[in-house]
């Protein structure tokens, strides 16, 4: 399966996520921002970090880069594309998934471990995961997800959100919400499931001695569904 | 020319940066203040001579990338 990972000024997770990528059997190729033409590749990842310093609103001005052309061909053509963190950020700003990420309720960075409930297992994401809650690491500023009455109710109605914030257990409920994100959304997808945007990390999950393993089941069962 | 615009969120979009300056006036004394809501301000220079012309071309800019019209309202406030 063939990968590839476009790399901003300021992006930070970008080597992470090759290393990810590779450690569960991708070939991954990395893509500078000011590339036009995207590898054929099976899945597209926008990384986390901070494109462009955050200027103007964070992703807006990645959103605009040269290769973002080709990768919203390539989402609306029906591949892959999933951004992490700053590259959930992008992906709203594209338009590609529906809402925003403003700057996280209580003001805080936050760097922690958190526990993600997935929502849809009915896409090329999720699909046969034996997980049903994952332990995932976040690190953010701007990860308060918001969007409006009338667009909530399309995204719980097409069933788009990916996953939610919540306990060991699974319970979403708001003191497991660490940014103040609207029904603990913690990631989300476009209609069609084909793009997902999440701001919790899988790359940093994948070694047991370092951290934990969650992000290797999600990579693992990931590249058995794209076979 | 040179158009100034004001970019505010929406009402119903918390601003949390807003309410801590709001907390810090009182704490200074001024202690009378309903609310604070945060915005940005832009000043662009263009080629462009008309008046018309040159608003129209800021207002695709604040639609395109200025502003994030889910949570921000934009006003062109001056062309000069």
């Amino acid at each position: 399966m063939k990968s590839a990972v476009i790399t901003f000024p300021g992006s930070n997770c970008d080597r992470d996520m090759d290393v990810a990528l590779k450690k569960f059997g991708f070939k991954n190729k990395m893509v500078w921002h000011q590339d036009i033409e995207l590898p054929k590749s099976d899945l597209v990842v926008l990384p986390g970090g901070f494109s462009y310093g955050d200027y103007l609103r964070c992703g807006s001005m990645a959103s605009k880069s040269k290769i973002m052309k080709s990768v919203i061909n390539f989402a609306n053509s029906g591949g892959m594309v999933m951004g992490i963190c700053n590259g959930f950020q992008i992906l709203v700003e594209t338009g590609l998934v529906p809402g925003v990420l403003l700057r996280n309720k209580y003001l805080e960075f936050i760097c922690r471990n958190v526990f993600v409930k997935i929502n849809n297992k009915n896409n090329g994401y999720f699909k046969n995961i034996r997980n049903d809650i994952l332990e995932l690491h976040i690190a953010h500023n701007e990860g308060n997800y918001f969007c409006t009455n009338d667009q909530l109710k399309e995204i719980e109605d097409n069933a788009q959100v990916a996953i939610n914030y919540c306990d060991p257990e699974g319970k979403i409920e708001e003191p497991f919400n660490p940014n103040g994100s609207i029904k603990n959304i913690a990631g989300i997808f476009n209609k069609e499931k084909n793009v997902l945007g999440m701001m919790p990390h899988p790359e940093r999950m994948i070694d047991h001695s370092l951290s934990g393993e969650d992000g290797s089941h999600f990579f693992k069962n990931l590249i058995n569904n794209l076979k | 020319m040179k158009i100034s615009v004001i970019i505010t969120l929406k009402k119903d979009v918390l601003d949390p940066q807003g309410k801590v300056i709001h907390q810090a006036l009182d704490g200074m004394g001024f202690d009378d203040v309903n609310e604070v809501r945060q915005g940005k301000y832009f000043e662009v220079d263009t080629k462009e001579t008309d008046p018309k012309k040159a608003k129209d071309k800021v207002e695709e800019m604040c639609k395109k990338l200025l502003a994030n019209l889910v949570i921000e309202n934009y006003k062109i406030i001056d062309a000069q």
